[in-house]
C-alpha cells in the first residue's frame, strides 16, 4: 500500500506519497520535482544519485524512501543561498570541473559530505571520498583540484 | 620477481571530420527586438563545449558582448541541418557555419545603423560593448538595440544571417585512387611512463607529457579539460574496458560499472599538455578540431613502454594483467 513519508529537504518539510519500495532517488525525482540528484545506474554502483542523509552521502537510488522518514535529506537544489553559488560550485565551475555534467550533483554531494566534518582534506582523503563515483568526461583530476580549492577557500572563510 | 619501468612513445596526425557529401553544417543568426542575438544550431552540446564556442565565434564577428548571444541548438528536426556531433567536427564544421551566419547579420546591422545615422555603412564599426560608431568620430554613436528597434519596428527589415560549410568535394583521381578527405589535420605527440609488475602483470601509468598542435585554441579551459579527460579514456580503453568475458563463457562478462573496469580518481597520473596554435587556412579563426584524438594516443604509447619495460609486444586491447603474464610466460619459454 502506499504511504506517506515526510521529511527535510534542503531545510524545508516535505511530504510524498510513495509507492511500496520506491526509493528515496525516485521520491526526490518523480514526486517532489527535485531533479538535481541523477539516475546513473540505479543498482548503487556509480555514485550520480548521492545525496546526504542526516550529513552522511546515501546513494539514493538504493535507500527506500519509507528511511528517509524524519530525516534530513540534502541535495545540490539546496547548495547555492540565492544566486551565491556554494563554494563547491563556484570552483566546479572555475576549474573546469564538468563537461556532461551528469556525475556533477554526486561529486558534488560527496564532497561537502566531506568537507562539512573536514576543512583541511589532503589530496588522498578527497580521492577516498569520491571513489564512489563514476565520471566518464573529466578524467577526475579537475574534480580533485576543484575540491581542494573548496577547501582552502572554506578553511580562509573560518 | 620485479617492478619494471618503461617509456612509450606516439604520434597522431588527426583527420578533422569527414568528407561524406561535404560533410555539411548550418546555422543560421537572428537579433531579437531588444538587440540580443540568437544563434539556431542543430549541433549538439554534450558537454564538449558546443556552446560556449559557438558564442565566442558569434560575438566576436559581430562584434557585440557574449553575454548579448545566445544559441538555441534545440531540435535537429527543427534547426538546420548539421552531420552531427561527432569525427571532432563541431568547432571547424559550425564553427564556421557560425561565422559565415554572423557575417552576414552583422551586414544587416550596419546597414540599419547606417540609415539611423544617415552614414556610408563602410563607415562604421562595432565596439564590442554594445554599440556601433562612426570610424573617427566615436562621438557619433547608436546602440545595437537601437539599431535592433529600428530595424523591427521602423525600417521593417530582418537583422540575421544565413551560414553553411561544406567542404570542397575532391574526386578520387582515376589513376590512383588518390583524393583529399579533409582539409585539416590535428597532431599530437605523447610520452607515457608506465611501471610493469612481473609477477602480478598489472600495468600502473606513472606520468603522461604530450604536445597538441590544434590551429587554435578557442577556449583554453575547454581544451585543456578535453585533453586531460581524454588522457583518461586512453588509460581506461588500453588498460581496462572490454565487454568481452575474462573467462571464455559470456556469461562472466561485465554487467555494471564493478565489472565494467575503468581507472577510478585514485588511479590518474599526473597529465602534463603543452598546445601548440598554427592557424588553420579554413578553421574558424584558426581553429581545427581535438575531440577525438585526445583518447587516441595513450593506447599505443602505453604499448610501447610495456615493450620497453618487459620486452613482450601486447597486441589485443584491453592489455590486461592475463594478457601479460602469458606474454611474460611465452618469452620464458621461448628461451
Ligand atoms: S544511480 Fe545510484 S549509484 Fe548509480
Ligand atoms: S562530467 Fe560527464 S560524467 Fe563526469
Amino acid at each position: 500500500m502506499a504511504t506517506a513519508v515526510e521529511f527535510t529537504l534542503n531545510g524545508n518539510a516535505v511530504a510524498a506519497i510513495a509507492e511500496p519500495g520506491e526509493t528515496l532517488l525516485s521520491v526526490l525525482r518523480n514526486r517532489l520535482g527535485d531533479t538535481s540528484p541523477k539516475a546513473g545506474c540505479l543498482q548503487g554502483t556509480c555514485g550520480a544519485c548521492t545525496v546526504l542523509v542526516d550529513g552522511e552521502p546515501v546513494l539514493s537510488c538504493l535507500l527506500l524512501a519509507d528511511a528517509a522518514a524524519g530525516r534530513h535529506v540534502e541535495t545540490v537544489r539546496g547548495l547555492a543561498q540565492g544566486p551565491q553559488l556554494h563554494p563547491l560550485q563556484e570552483a566546479f565551475m572555475e576549474r573546469f570541473a564538468a563537461q556532461c555534467g551528469f556525475c556533477t550533483p554526486g561529486m558534488l554531494m560527496a564532497a561537502k559530505a566531506l568537507l562539512d566534518h573536514n576543512r583541511n582534506p589532503t589530496r588522498a582523503e578527497v580521492i577516498e571520498a569520491i571513489s564512489g563515483n563514476v565520471c566518464r568526461c573529466t578524467g577526475y583530476l579537475p574534480i580533485i583540484e576543484a575540491i581542494l580549492e573548496a577547501a582552502r577557500r572554506l578553511s580562509a572563510r573560518g | 620477481m620485479a617492478k619494471h619501468r618503461g617509456r612509450g612513445v606516439a604520434s597522431v596526425n588527426y583527420p578533422i571530420g569527414m568528407n561524406l557529401g561535404g560533410d555539411p553544417s548550418q546555422a543560421l543568426v537572428h537579433a531579437t527586438p531588444t538587440g540580443k542575438f540568437v544563434v539556431t544550431l542543430s549541433s549538439i552540446d554534450l558537454g564538449q563545449g558546443m556552446k560556449s564556442v559557438t558564442r565566442q565565434l558569434a560575438a566576436e564577428t559581430l562584434g557585440v558582448p557574449i553575454e548579448d548571444v545566445h544559441v538555441d541548438t534545440g531540435d535537429s528536426d527543427t534547426g538546420p541541418h548539421c552531420m552531427g556531433s561527432f569525427a571532432s567536427r563541431g568547432t571547424h564544421r559550425a564553427g564556421n557555419a557560425v561565422i559565415a551566419a554572423a557575417r552576414e547579420a552583422r551586414e544587416v546591422l550596419l546597414e540599419v545603423a547606417a540609415e539611423e545615422l544617415e552614414v556610408d555603412p563602410r563607415d562604421l564599426e562595432l565596439d564590442g560593448r554594445g554599440n556601433v560608431r562612426v570610424k573617427g568620430a566615436p562621438a557619433r554613436t547608436i546602440s545595437v538595440r537601437e539599431v535592433a528597434q529600428a530595424a523591427h519596428f521602423r525600417r521593417g527589415k530582418s537583422i540575421s544571417g544565413r551560414g553553411m560549410f561544406l567542404v570542397p568535394p575532391s574526386d578520387v583521381d582515376p589513376e590512383t585512387g588518390a583524393m583529399r578527405p579533409v582539409t585539416t589535420y590535428a597532431h599530437a605527440c605523447m610520452i607515457v611512463e608506465v611501471e610493469v609488475d612481473d609477477e602480478t602483470g598489472e600495468v600502473t601509468v606513472l606520468s603522461i607529457k604530450a604536445a597538441y598542435e590544434i590551429g587554435r585554441a578557442l577556449n583554453i579551459g575547454l581544451v585543456e579539460q578535453q585533453l586531460v579527460g581524454g588522457a583518461w579514456m586512453g588509460i581506461s580503453h588500453a588498460l581496462f574496458e572490454t565487454v568481452e568475458p575474462y573467462y571464455p563463457d559470456r556469461a562472466h562478462g561485465p554487467v555494471d560499472f564493478n565489472t565494467y573496469l575503468m581507472p577510478g580518481p585514485g588511479d590518474m597520473c599526473p597529465v602534463e599538455i603543452e598546445i601548440i596554435e598554427r592557424p588553420a587556412l579554413d578553421g574558424p579563426y584558426g581553429a581545427k578540431g581535438i575531440g577525438e584524438m585526445c583518447a587516441t594516443p595513450p593506447i599505443p604509447a602505453i604499448a610501447n613502454a610495456i615493450e620497453d619495460a618487459i620486452g613482450v609486444r601486447i597486441t589485443e586491447m584491453p592489455f590486461t594483467p592475463e594478457k601479460i603474464l602469458r606474454a611474460l610466460d611465452a618469452k620464458r619459454a621461448a628461451r
